[in-house]
């Protein structure tokens, strides 16, 4: 029997048995290709998407377990029309070979919608779970400081 | 990148730019006759500018992996050409003999009087770039080689626009001027560029365009906006790992662990009867299964019993190490440093330094997807190295070269791993079992730490004599499996014994006067695969010549980043600089409070001298943190100095990962990590902060992609023995220090 699953505000019936990780119900079954698979045993966050806004390795999460509308990269902005974590990402050009990239944002845009402003400690803790092996570390923190602004003045 | 097949095919005149280019690279041969790639593709002005109804592109010479090479190179052409940056879009140009790297085989030595391989072997050795890495994208060569050619092609290019307007006008050539992608003539008319190109094609391209003088540059020499962030910030940019055709199916490997072993048997039984499972492959010393995702395809690879033979090397680390050490005993491969009487010089002070085998890890897991239709293969592949896509593949689908389409997508990292390209062809192997469909080759994370050609394990035995605060003898020997001699033995199939100067790079042409200096390496047969770690022989041999170095400096009781300048300031003067440099930056007085460890390091390599400073903070529980890092780099000529700061610090997080974390070691002829939680990197709250400060002393340009990971281990070790006292002689640092992770 199809699941039904809520993607990015779209409901998707998908013909897949409960124990495919939604990972790959994303990427193989729905071609939303923007989330990653990296280890496969949430070790990297590249997987990263939101389930009822809460950051979700992706790759752990089977499609039976799937308990509420899932939010992947490609529902917060599109290249003309980015979200405000995306421009501060754009802004600090972050992203060096941009893989792990989408991870990197699901799991700060959960952070700011948790905590609005938060302190470099309060980064480092949110984001340890996430990899980049290009080593974007520092622009990455500049860019949650910097969305952070843009989403207090609204600009 | 998009596709080339967005051209359709038109007679179009052929001269061709690279013949200009190849009179500026003087001896580069290769460089002289390509052919256009692009011949048949109307409004292209050359192999690399196409301007045309849908806009100014750049058919980019290099794959972008991270390093921001779509921009730097559409930066200079928009530079000579007069375009905006923004107007100039970007994508990757087919495997062509006119896109050859010319810095792969540029001479990059601080001082010209080096000494150099010679004999056969190093003949071999020097023509092998040329000969198999035409197209490549590594060597940290990419801005290096566009400079040139690049500025020249968007010169030629305008140039001849210029020409055709000139004909079209009925005028002379110097009454025009051009102005943001528009030819100006006399009255005032504006022309655009695309309305002249179909005219300009016809023409012979501009030999000898005039290049603008730096005052002139608009873009050279500042930060671009990147062209692949919005992409990146969006899920949107085109990874190997995404390509999606339609009727494609998904494929999971499985190789044999023991590295150039054999597969025995295997038995699927488990694995055919998995709903979704289509078909199970036996490529002969592996198996692949096709699936209609990639988890099952996983899963059911997993599932199937296989019998490994045995492995064509120790089974067990400690042997392996063992007999990397037994080359010790062997003729020298490689003596590219050799001053004064070594034989009668004295030696007061010995240590002995040790490395791993290290993986790349890059975070988008070994990928390609292909399709065998009609005598014709089509292969996307995340590569460095187009041409060798080309051919390899072309000979495993029984087809000429000319027969295959290789599109190179974005790279979730490179590091030098897709320099190779055993991914490629094992996606051409499933594929040749597969005619007609598109299958795409995944393999899974355990599968990609397991199978890599790994930065090789090393062994350094150094002495040395200081004498009034001064080194006079500097002796080091260092033994390790070769690069070269494994690499040229997998591409020409001739075991050659190639001089293989990385046995020793960072450590023979680092800028320290020294009376008695001599820097010799063994070349060990261990058969573990091998390749091209960013850095390559950098990355081990800084790490034993710096980390002996600065043991010396302790021996001769002198402040180490004093002692390190002693030796460099007659001899190269823009290293001394980058170390003074990062000494003012870090406000680097050769004394730390209780607690706090601070440490330097320098490598010359790629053509840039960089200094690294670390500073290590202890707490009350004994773990250590990294607090800051400062970089200090001479590159010559800076083209983007954002991305190059990006590139040095991503250098620095990546040599230093490596140093805490990072070790491939062998258990019954097998990889013993397979993932991150046992090879793990630096994350956000390890990494320390940056301050990086960039000179352009030097006269030649340096690369940058790889120039940072050098000095970091031994930064890092010399910082944590002014913490503890205690001299770290092998890495990885995790296992003998307490790490906040």
């Amino acid at each position: 029997m199809p699941t039904t699953l809520t993607i990015n505000g779209t409901s998707h019936q998908v013909d897949l048995p409960g124990n495919v990780p939604l990972l790959w119900v994303l990427r193989d079954a729905l071609g939303l290709t923007g989330t990653k698979y990296g280890c496969g045993v949430a070790a990297c966050g590249a997987c990263t998407v939101q389930i009822n806004g809460e950051a979700t390795r992706s790759c752990q999460v089977l499609l039976e377990d799937v308990d509420g509308p899932v939010t992947t990269i490609e529902g917060l902005g599109t290249p003309d029309n980015l979200a405000a974590i995306q421009k501060a990402w754009v802004a600090n050009q972050v992203a060096q070979c941009g893989y792990c990239q989408s991870g990197q944002i699901m799991q700060a845009a959960s952070l700011l919608a948790e905590i609005p402003d938060p302190s470099d400690e309060e980064i480092d803790e949110a984001m340890a779970g996430n990899l980049c092996r290009c080593g974007t570390y520092p622009r990455i923190r500049a860019a949650i400081h910097d969305a952070a602004n843009m989403i207090k003045t609204g600009a | 990148m998009g596709k080339l097949k967005t051209f359709t095919r038109r007679a179009f005149i052929v001269s061709s730019v690279a013949v200009t280019g190849g009179v500026a690279f003087g001896a580069y041969l290769m460089a002289r006759t390509p052919d256009n790639p692009l011949a048949e593709s109307p409004g292209a002005l050359n192999p690399w500018v196409v301007i045309n109804t849908d806009g100014i592109t750049l058919v980019a010479p290099r794959a972008e992996m991270g390093q921001g090479v779509m921009t730097t190179l559409a930066a200079l052409i928009a530079e000579e050409l007069d375009v905006a940056l923004e107007a100039v879009n970007v994508i990757h140009g087919p495997p062509a003999q006119a896109y050859f790297n010319s810095a792969a085989v540029a001479e990059r030595h601080y001082s010209e009087s080096q000494h150099q391989p010679s004999g056969f072997g190093a003949i071999m050795a020097q023509a092998f770039p040329k000969v198999i890495s035409l197209q490549i994208t590594g060597g940290s060569t990419s801005a290096i080689d566009a400079y040139s050619r690049m500025r020249l092609a968007g010169a030629s290019a305008r140039a001849t626009l210029l020409q055709a307007a000139a004909n079209q006008l009925g005028t002379g050539l110097d009454v025009l001027k051009t102005e943001n992608g528009h030819v100006i003539a006399p009255d005032g008319t504006r022309i655009r560029y695309a309305d002249l190109a179909s005219a300009a094609a016809d023409l012979e391209p501009a030999q000898a365009p005039r290049l603008k003088s730096p005052a002139e540059w608009r873009y050279i020499g500042k930060s671009q906006p990147r062209k692949d962030q919005a992409p990146k910030a969006t899920g949107t940019a085109g990874f190997g790992i995404d390509v999606r055709l339609p009727g494609m199916r998904f494929a999971s490997v499985r190789m044999t662990p023991r590295l150039g072993g054999e597969m025995i048997s295997f038995d699927a039984s488990n694995a055919e009867t998995m709903d979704g499972v289509e078909k199970i492959l036996n490529l002969g010393d592996g198996v692949a299964v096709v699936a209609s995702n990639t988890w099952l395809a996983i899963e059911a690879v997993n599932a199937i019993d296989i019998t490994w033979g045995k492995a064509p090397y120790p089974h067990e680390n400690a042997d392996i190490f063992e007999k990397i050490s037994e080359a010790f005993d062997t003729d020298p491969n490689v003596t590219l440093r050799e001053d004064g009487e070594l034989a009668t010089a004295p030696t007061s002070f010995e240590a002995e330094y040790r490395v791993p085998y290290l993986a790349h890890a890059t975070m988008e897991p070994m990928n390609s997807t292909a399709v065998i239709t009609d005598g014709t293969l089509e292969i996307w592949s995340p590569n460095q190295a187009p041409i060798m896509v080309r051919d390899r593949c072309a000979k495993l689908a029984g087809i000429d070269s000319d027969k295959v389409t290789v599109h190179t997508p974005f790279m979730g990292g490179g590091y030098g791993r897709r320099a190779m390209v055993d991914f490629a062809e094992i996606a051409t192997r499933v594929a040749v079992q597969m005619p007609g469909i598109p299958v795409q080759t995944t393999w899974s994370r355990e599968e990609d730490m397991r199978h890599d050609f790994y930065r090789p394990g090393a062994i350094a035995r150094m002495r040395g004599h200081v004498e009034d605060g001064k080194i006079t003898t500097l002796d080091g020997q260092m033994a390790a499996p070769s690069i070269m001699a494994q690499t040229m033995k997998l591409f020409t199939g001739f075991d050659l014994a190639p001089a293989d100067p990385t046995l020793t790079e960072g450590a023979h042409d680092q800028p320290y006067a020294i009376p008695n200096h001599r820097v010799r390496g063994h070349s060990s047969d261990v058969a573990i695969p091998v390749g091209f770690w960013r850095s390559v022989g950098n990355s081990q041999n800084a790490f034993f010549y710096d980390s002996f170095v600065d043991e010396l400096a302790h021996e001769a009781s002198v402040d180490p980043l004093e002692f390190r300048l002693r030796h460099m300031r007659g001899e190269h003067a823009p290293s001394a600089t980058v170390l003074e440099t990062v000494r003012d930056m870090s406000g680097w007085t050769g004394k730390t409070p209780d607690g706090v460890g601070r440490g330097v390091a320098f490598c010359f390599s790629f053509g840039t001298a960089v200094a690294e400073v670390v500073e290590v903070q202890q707490d009350a529980d004994g773990v250590i943190r990294l607090s800051d890092m400062w970089i200090a780099a001479d590159l010559g000529l800076i083209l983007d100095p954002l991305n190059v700061e990006a590139q040095l610090t991503g250098g620095a997080v990546f040599g230093l990962s490596a140093a805490i974390h990072g070790e491939i070691t062998f258990a019954d002829g097998m990889a013993e990590q397979e993932n991150f939680p046992d090879y793990d990197a630096l994350r956000m709250a390890s990494t320390p902060r940056f301050h990086v400060e960039l000179l352009q002393n030097m006269e030649r340009m340096g690369g940058v992609g790889e120039p940072g990971t050098p000095p970091a281990a031994p930064a890092l070790a010399n910082a944590l023995f002014d913490l503890t006292g205690q001299r770290a002689r092998q890495l990885p640092l995790g296992s003998q220090f307490s790490f906040l992770t």
